[in-house]
């Protein structure tokens, strides 16, 4: 086998668990992904269900790397960030959540170990009727936004739009 | 008919009367230019920020007057914040990167309002896996409280449990941009992409 050959390999087996699919009973778990963060603390998991089944509801979250993992919601009111446990996610069916930086995510608590750029983990999501559908996470730099995946429509950032007419940022929520 | 309200003073005692209205010009020449002035600062605006004394990651204290002569851009948040923080900051990072030259001029400095569980170590290790340039503070409890208020930023605990560690910090999640004189120059959204950032902070920095 030529040197390229084994390289292509190598990189297609690297590349695989950042586009593997989960899948059971018509739900999908895609894109999911970290980021960087210290042993003992917090960290997050984003990812996106695709429901092609029936109509269901995400009511649990675990993984190895950490003592507890939850679903959360962050939003801004009046200015303030908050950061509230959401009990559980309803899918609709034949629909698509994104779980993304700044709304929904899956809180990981008390980390068991640091979660380093590059690194790989289990996450498994627990449906009332799809039961457990697990996926592998990649870990980003810490605070790093969605990797471009294999998915356009996962993309999230929405600044080409001109911005020209805004005032200074004085217009903050 | 109510001849009973003209002045009874006509000419006889004119005194009190035209002091009444000097005194009153008086006053709202005065309080106009107070008025003018303040709002000539930026109104409310020249409210946001103050003098601060709290801790670097390596213990050492360190003073709002310790950034006279460079641009600060403030932001309150915490590490154990999983989302909002990590992502605020990550496009500081990247606005830096933006900014070229400038960015040697402006130092982005994130203060902690969980000083409890954010101690001078963790937030050293903490903002060093955002970038080499930001600058983490810590204190205790009370110099905390006081940056805060100065900035007029809210934040309060959020249990999530019975443990320790069992909750989260609902804060004001905005960046300000303060002047090399040390006051208050704009908001800078939290929400905004790096690239955004850079141009806002570029345009305001002279």
């Amino acid at each position: 086998m030529s040197r390229l050959s084994v390289r292509l390999l190598c990189s297609v087996l690297v590349v695989m668990p950042a586009i593997a699919l989960a899948q059971q009973n018509g739900m999908r778990v895609e894109n999911a992904w970290s980021r960087a963060a210290m042993q003992g603390r917090t960290g997050v998991v984003y990812l996106t269900i695709v429901d092609d089944g029936a109509a269901d509801r995400l009511t649990s979250i675990a993984t190895p790397v950490a003592a507890k993992a939850e679903l959360h919601e962050s939003f801004t009111e009046n200015g303030v960030a908050k950061m509230r446990a959401v009990g559980a996610l309803p899918v609709a069916q034949g629909n698509k959540v994104t779980l993304a930086p700044g709304g929904y995510h899956i809180m990981l608590m008390n980390l068991k170990q640091p979660l380093r750029q590059g690194d790989a983990f289990p996450v498994t999501l627990n449906f009332e009727k799809a039961g457990q559908v697990t996926a592998t996470v990649t870990v980003q730099k810490a605070g790093g936004s969605m990797p471009m995946g294999h998915d356009a429509t996962g993309g999230m950032n929405m600044q080409g739009m001109p911005m020209h007419g805004r005032d200074t940022p004085s217009s903050r929520p | 008919m109510s001849t009973s309200t003209d002045p009874p003073s006509r000419g006889g005692r004119p005194a009190p009367f035209i002091f009444g209205i000097v005194g009153l010009v008086v006053a709202v020449l005065i309080l106009g230019t107070g008025a003018f002035m303040w709002l000539s600062q930026g109104g409310t605006a020249s409210l946001i920020g103050g003098p601060f004394t709290l801790q670097d990651g390596n213990g050492r204290q360190i003073s709002d007057r310790d950034f006279r002569g460079k641009y600060m851009l403030v932001y309150f948040g915490y590490t154990f914040c999983p989302d909002v923080c990590p992502t605020t900051l990550n496009e500081v990072a990247d606005a830096l990167d933006h900014l070229g030259a400038k960015a040697d001029r402006l130092q982005p400095i994130f203060i902690t309002v969980d000083p409890k569980r954010d101690t001078p170590a963790v937030i050293k290790q903490y903002v060093a896996s955002f970038s080499p340039r930001l600058l983490g503070l810590t204190g205790t409890e009370e110099q905390v409280a006081k940056a805060a208020k100065e900035y007029r930023v809210y934040y309060a605990e959020h249990r999530t449990g019975s443990g320790p560690n069992d909750y989260t910090m609902d804060h004001s999640s905005v960046l300000y941009l303060m002047g090399p004189d040390g006051k208050f120059i704009a908001p800078i959204r939290a929400d905004e992409d790096g690239t955004q950032m850079a141009a806002d902070l570029g345009r305001l920095m002279s």
